[in-house]
């Protein structure tokens, strides 16, 4: 019980302090952004007479940027709005009532994660639905295998859930947000060093990568959703930005999803056994 | 015989390290049931610690602790807990109304009684005139107000006080003596830690000073004869081995000329101390047990530096 009244205040909070709300008005500003620019090029690619496979390609690599700047947005949107909820609610002494209350601090915890989780989900779901919406309508296309990809995208921002959850419950909320940021950006920063490996055909670099990946997984989870989503062509030529030499195998979906799981339960316990 | 349920609150030892710094020492406290108990000390004492070791926020490094016949730490315990902190911070966005439903439904209260519950709570604090506005809007009088409410929402056993009437007017620190005492009346155990000794005179039945994190004496403030207490004594023909025979009722026993001034535990030695005078010769002219106020005897165990 307590659990789902933690994770309703988390939502309405979030609702209530216009996060949510300014987070969709700056979707939303995206969508538009990215509706013009996608009606333009169709209506250019028609009088200039290109074929229609190469505007179909074309199209579906505009999809996949697309869905890129949302998922870099949902990244960033997971991180910068739950790093004060544990940390800064224990620095503040909010916690101090809320934690004397008769429920379990493990439902407390999970309680507020299980609130930014629904709040990521409708959140990325929008995005996501909105970015394929306006393709379709536009250029008569959408991702692959959409489901695929958005579930992808969406445990990608789960597992950083999780690590600023974890690490909120060691760390000050500016500590937090630097330390996932950075375990991110090494990710990312893994993620080229591979593919240039791959080109290369340098193993070693790719291993550079797949060890980063190990520490972080959150990058070879878009790397997999947009393999997943990308045309069959644009994979197989290498034709797109978002093209990827070395795809993150099912393993390494099925590792992050542990990492996931590692990283609630270190929070959970944290939060269980520490002085508030 | 007494059990540990006959006790609101029961410590044995308790003791709390921070990075191998000692906030409390040594606490060992028993707090019967019904009682309105203070807890003072200067700052740095390990008053606020030791409250929150009581209530399960920290982890004592070693000994034990009950509350109300439980183990420190019992979830189910806490139905029956209400506790105001020090720095009471909440969600600021919600409004008064539904901060207490908030913390009515993680005490698993019923809708039904909720909605009885509030408006009355609310009326109490005097703040139904402001249910509409969001916290952040609230003085910080207002927010100790709506503290309080909250403590009170489940109709506790045991309720902790921690400076409750920090920020608030002559007319709130009376609302809050109020509210005390009718919670006394009911049969609440209260736990008032404060730093407004004049508040806590008034208040409580029984006192406990700490300091260093260890309580260095309890006192008894709702029993006259029970109470430390200086007697001023002016007398004739007092020898020396009639002020030796002082030490059975006090250690300290000043002679200055006539008047003779000592310190004793009780006020019920003062007959036993003129018989004492009487049956060895001494002419008594005045005899004056001056109470020690708590104010002289915080000053007298912590110090004129406050402890620091």
């Amino acid at each position: 019980m307590g659990v789902w009244i933690m994770a309703g205040v988390t939502f309405r909070e979030a609702a209530r302090k216009k996060m949510l709300w300014m987070a969709l008005a700056a979707g939303g500003g995206f969508l538009i952004l990215f509706g013009t620019g996608l009606h333009f090029q169709a209506k250019d690619f028609a009088a200039h007479g290109m074929s229609p496979v190469l505007r179909r390609e074309i199209s579906f690599t505009m999809v996949t940027m697309g869905l890129y700047a949302v998922d870099l947005l949902a990244v960033v949107m997971t991180i910068l709005t739950s790093i004060d909820t544990v940390s800064g609610e224990i620095a503040s002494g909010t916690i101090q009532a809320i934690a004397t209350k008769p429920v379990p601090r493990w439902q407390l915890l999970l309680g507020k994660w299980l609130g930014f989780c629904g709040m990521l989900t409708g959140y990325i779901a929008i995005m996501v639905g909105g970015v394929n919406t306006v393709t379709y309508v536009i250029a008569g296309v959408t991702a692959r295998h959409l489901a695929r990809g958005l579930s992808l995208m969406w445990m990608e921002s789960i597992v950083l859930l999780s690590v600023t959850f974890a690490f909120a419950t060691y760390f000050s909320a500016l500590t937090t947000g630097v330390l996932t940021l950075g375990l991110h950006g090494l990710a990312f920063l893994g993620g080229w060093i591979e593919q240039f490996g791959a080109i290369t055909q340098t193993s070693r670099a790719v291993n550079v990568g797949i060890i980063a990946s190990i520490l972080m997984p959150s990058e070879a989870l878009w790397r997999r959703a947009a393999f997943e989503m990308q045309s069959p062509l644009a994979n197989v030529m290498r034709i797109s930005p978002f093209s990827t030499l070395s795809v993150p195998s099912l393993a390494m979906v099925f590792y992050a999803l542990l990492y996931l799981a590692i990283a609630l339960i270190v929070a959970v316990r944290r939060f269980s056994q520490r002085d508030l | 015989m007494t059990r540990s349920s006959d006790f609101a609150i029961r410590t044995r030892g308790l003791r709390k390290l921070f990075s191998g710094k000692v906030a409390v020492r040594n606490l060992t406290l028993d707090v019967p049931r019904g009682e309105v108990f203070g807890f003072l000390g200067p700052n740095g004492a390990g008053k606020s610690t030791s409250v929150k070791m009581l209530l399960g926020l920290v982890f004592p490094t070693s000994g034990d602790a009950e509350i109300l016949g439980r183990p420190v730490g019992d979830v189910t315990t806490r139905r029956r807990i209400g506790f105001l902190p020090e720095h009471f911070r909440f969600y600021d966005w919600l409004t008064p109304a539904e901060l207490l439903k908030l913390h009515g439904r993680l005490y698993g209260m019923s809708r039904a009684r909720l909605r009885e519950r509030v408006p009355v709570l609310l009326d109490l604090v005097g703040l139904t005139p402001h249910r509409d506005k969001h916290l952040r809007d609230f003085s910080k009088g207002m927010l100790q107000r709506i503290g309080l409410a909250q403590a009170l929402l489940n109709e506790p056993d045991l309720i902790f006080l921690d400076e409750p009437t920090s920020g608030l007017d002559p007319v709130g620190r009376r609302l809050v003596r109020d509210i005390i005492k009718a919670q006394r009346d009911r049969g609440a155990s209260v736990l008032l830690n404060s730093h407004l000794l004049g508040e806590v005179e008034v208040t409580c039945n029984r006192v406990a000073f700490i300091r260093d994190g260890e309580v260095v004496e309890t006192r008894q403030l709702d029993d006259n004869d029970e109470v430390q207490t200086t007697v001023s004594i002016r007398a004739a023909k007092v020898t020396p081995e009639i002020v030796g025979g002082l030490a059975r009722w006090s250690r300290s026993v000043r002679t200055e000329e006539e008047r003779l001034t000592l310190s004793v535990s009780s006020g019920a030695a003062v007959p036993e101390i003129v018989r004492h005078l009487v049956a060895n010769g001494a002419e008594i002219y005045e005899v004056t047990p001056q109470r020690l106020s708590l104010e002289e005897r915080f000053l007298e165990i912590v110090g004129s530096d406050g402890g620091l």
